[in-house]
């Protein structure tokens, strides 16, 4: 290391291996992973959000997770809230419809109306 | 790019360790691969995250958990509620008085005063990986600096910033490096005090500890700004995994070419070196922290020459606390007028506290100066456990003073506490409740001192030792009048001859209780009475008849076979061989035994024949 340029991409790099920590997220992604939510598949959904965003290198997308949000029917259920704008819920998620999630909604910003069960708060 | 979706971040400073941290670790790296989540967890040890009292205690991320005292059999329900269904665990989560319960560490009042500089990553990054000390910007003041400004400029920095010195003494730190910067030596070097001793203080090794690179990066900005081109780390035995850490801080910045030669292409180049001590109280002084490292005995030597003339091997040198460095790179990156802006007219910025004895919130926590005590013991301490009422606060160790409840509102800066007879310290806080002998806490500090005394100079090692068996005396209830008085005049030539401040400011525990709680000594001198029952000399037990059931349970279980009775007459102490070890008292099923202040008129009167059987002989 031999600049203050060279520092700053050690930083960025690592400041990327921080973001859950706080750092700049657009999206966040929020998986229902109450009893009903894995029993219908939940964790699948999420590893494959995990998957894809790491895969696609998008940076600013944090995943997490929450307890039953009382949608047993529309299980699993997913929640993408992006900063100042309605939060959007997908219903019936399963690993094929998180792809298409991740492309058109995440990566270029369309909503798959097709899957919304809710939006807004 | 990761698939982490949690980052767990374990306290791994000293007192949750001691807790139980690693096992905690364990359990979870079985339970996260029984389970197949070890690739969507991150297990981080962080430094000390400041609430000791609740150890071990974790941060659970992205959320910002906060969970306390959480055992080895907790672990799996943290993983299966938690982590998988995204239920946190309330019952492992802090609530207040009136159930309230605190999810995430931000909410919790412990930390809502304080106000972190030195302390910023302690507890929320991995302190033996530099790329997360990177990641927080670190490292990039030193870049700048090193780049952009001339050393002149940076002292300008640290100067307009009023930063003082952290260790106790609140030297201002800009004159100092002045001093060498403006010394035309070819050699000169950089030394990090990290030999804390003071009883209940742990501030220094919690930041070595927690944030190692902060405090490397910090002494190299001064190492630049003084001219310096070797430094050295001193820091005491007692404190391995702050020795560990620095020493691993300064292999990966050697390897990031953040150390060495020509960092950041500029012509400065440093070596840093860790130097351990034996865990002498005296070398945290500077003079003999110098001849330590010289390979000397450690003895303080005569000021002046003062060591920013002539210091470590006889050349120009700077000697700083941790907390000081700590403090420095965060300076120079928001700026002096950021740093000036916290604080009082002549205290700058912020102090990082230990609290312990009576309080709640025993721990680490780092608060604005200025900042009163009744906020720093009630708001962030918590106030004191149990029942029992505020009495009085030690403040900067055996070298300060007890503060009491008048002096609630007063300030913390340097020299608020110094008119009152306290000092700031290093910032070790002994909180203590209304249960505790004036007399017997002042005599415990004299006993450290008169243990720690080098024995160099004859006012600190005879005069101190004076004291001590004055304040022995007293306590064991042998004290006259004039005791008093002659601890005042001891102490105050004792402060005005010694040769360094240990012996200076050893008397200031003894010179501060005298000044506020006088009437304790006269008690213990007149009356041959320890009011809180402390002191064992001056207090008895005594059966109440009444309530004896004589169970005999006391007679059987005393030690030196002092009580008799019967079941009809009951039980009596005989009071001239009593130990005093309380044991009756415990083992009695009833609560009919109790501590009585005062001596007990038999051991008076028997003293009192003793004396004047002495008198008569001597005449």
């Amino acid at each position: 290391m031999k600049t203050l340029a060279d520092l700053k991409k050690i930083r960025e790099k690592a400041q990327e291996e921080m973001k859950l920590r706080g750092g700049n997220t657009r999206i966040k992604v929020v998986v229902g992973m109450g009893t009903s939510g894995i029993a219908m598949g939940a964790r699948e959904v999420m590893k494959t959000f995990l998957e894809e965003i790491a895969n696609r290198n998008l940076t600013d997308v944090l995943v997490t997770q929450t307890g039953e949000k009382g949608l047993s029917s529309l299980e699993p259920v997913v929640d993408v809230i992006e900063e100042g704008k309605p939060k959007v819920t997908y219903g019936n998620m399963t690993p094929e419809k998180v792809k298409k999630v991740v492309i058109e909604h995440i990566v270029n910003g369309r909503i798959v109306s097709d899957y919304v069960v809710a939006t807004g708060n | 790019m990761s698939l982490k979706r949690i980052d767990l971040l374990i306290c791994f400073g000293s007192g949750c360790l001691s807790a139980g941290a690693q096992k905690i670790k364990d359990r979870f790296y079985e339970v996260l691969q029984a389970k197949g989540l070890s690739s969507e967890i991150n297990i981080i040890e962080t430094g000390c995250m400041g609430p000791c009292d609740y150890g071990p205690v974790m941060v659970i991320y992205p959320e910002g958990i906060f969970y306390k005292k959480v055992t080895p059999d907790d672990v799996e329900e943290i993983v299966n509620e938690h982590f998988l269904k995204g239920r946190p665990v309330k019952r492992l989560m802090i609530q207040d008085e009136e159930d309230k319960t605190f999810f995430t560490q931000k909410e919790i009042p412990f930390y809502q005063k304080q106000v972190k500089v030195a302390l910023a990553n302690c507890g929320f990054i991995d302190p033996e990986s530099i790329e997360e000390y990177i990641a927080t910007g670190g490292y990039e003041a030193l870049g700048t600096v090193l780049t952009t400004m001339t050393p002149q400029q940076v002292i300008d920095v640290i100067k307009k910033s009023g930063l003082r010195g952290r260790g106790g003494g609140g030297f201002p730190t800009h004159l100092k490096w002045q001093m060498v910067h403006d010394n035309s030596s070819p050699e000169k070097y950089f030394i990090c005090n990290g030999d804390e001793g003071d009883p209940g203080a742990f501030m220094d090794r919690s930041l070595l500890e927690g944030d190692p690179h902060r405090v490397l990066e910090g002494m190299m900005i001064a190492a630049y700004a003084i001219g310096a081109k070797n430094g050295y780390f001193y820091i005491r035995a007692e404190y391995p995994l702050a020795i560990k850490r620095i020493k691993m801080a300064i292999e990966q910045a050697k390897k990031a070419g953040l150390a060495g030669n020509n960092i950041f292409g500029s012509d400065f180049s440093f070596e840093a070196e860790v130097r351990t001590g034996a865990g002498a109280f005296v070398c945290g002084e500077e003079t003999a922290l110098i001849q330590s490292i010289e390979g000397q005995r450690g003895n303080p030597t005569p000021k002046p020459p003062y060591p920013a003339v002539q210091g470590l091997y006889k050349k120009p040198t700077v000697v700083n606390n941790v907390e000081t460095l700590g403090n420095i790179p965060t300076i120079l990156l928001k700026g002096a007028d950021w740093f000036a802006s916290m604080g009082t007219e002549t205290s700058k910025g912020t102090k990082v506290f230990a609290l312990t004895g009576d309080i709640k919130n025993t721990g680490l926590v780092e608060v604005p100066m200025g900042i009163t005590l009744r906020e720093l013991i009630f708001d962030v301490g918590g106030g004191i456990i149990g029942d029992h009422k505020f009495k009085a606060v030690q403040l900067g160790g055996p070298s300060g003073g007890c503060l009491t409840t008048q002096h609630l509102d007063v300030p913390v800066d340097y020299e608020s506490l110094k008119e009152r007879g306290a000092m700031m310290g290093s910032g070790g806080v002994i909180v203590m409740n209304d249960e505790k002998c004036m007399v017997n806490v002042a005599k415990f500090f004299m006993d450290f001192c008169v243990d720690e005394s080098c024995g160099k100079c004859s006012p600190c090692r005879i005069g101190l030792k004076q004291m001590l068996e004055i304040l022995k005396r007293i306590d064991s209830g042998y004290g006259k009048e004039g005791d008093i008085e002659e601890l005042q005049r001891l102490g105050e030539t004792i402060s005005k001859l010694s040769l360094c401040g240990l012996g200076q400011t050893a008397p200031n525990p003894v010179l501060s209780t005298i000044r506020y709680f006088r009437d304790e000594y006269e008690a213990h001198i007149r009356d041959k009475s320890c009011a809180n029952k402390v002191c064992p000399d001056l207090m008895h037990f005594e059966i109440n008849k009444d309530k004896c059931i004589g169970c005999s349970l006391c007679s059987r279980k005393c030690p030196v076979q002092c009580i008799s009775g019967s079941r009809e007459e009951k039980y009596t102490i005989n009071q001239l061989p009593c130990i005093k070890c309380g044991t009756c008292m415990d083992v009695c099923p009833v609560k009919a035994i109790a501590k009585i202040p005062g001596m007990h008129s038999d051991v008076k009167a028997q003293r009192e024949a003793e004396e004047l059987q002495q008198q008569n002989q001597e005449e």
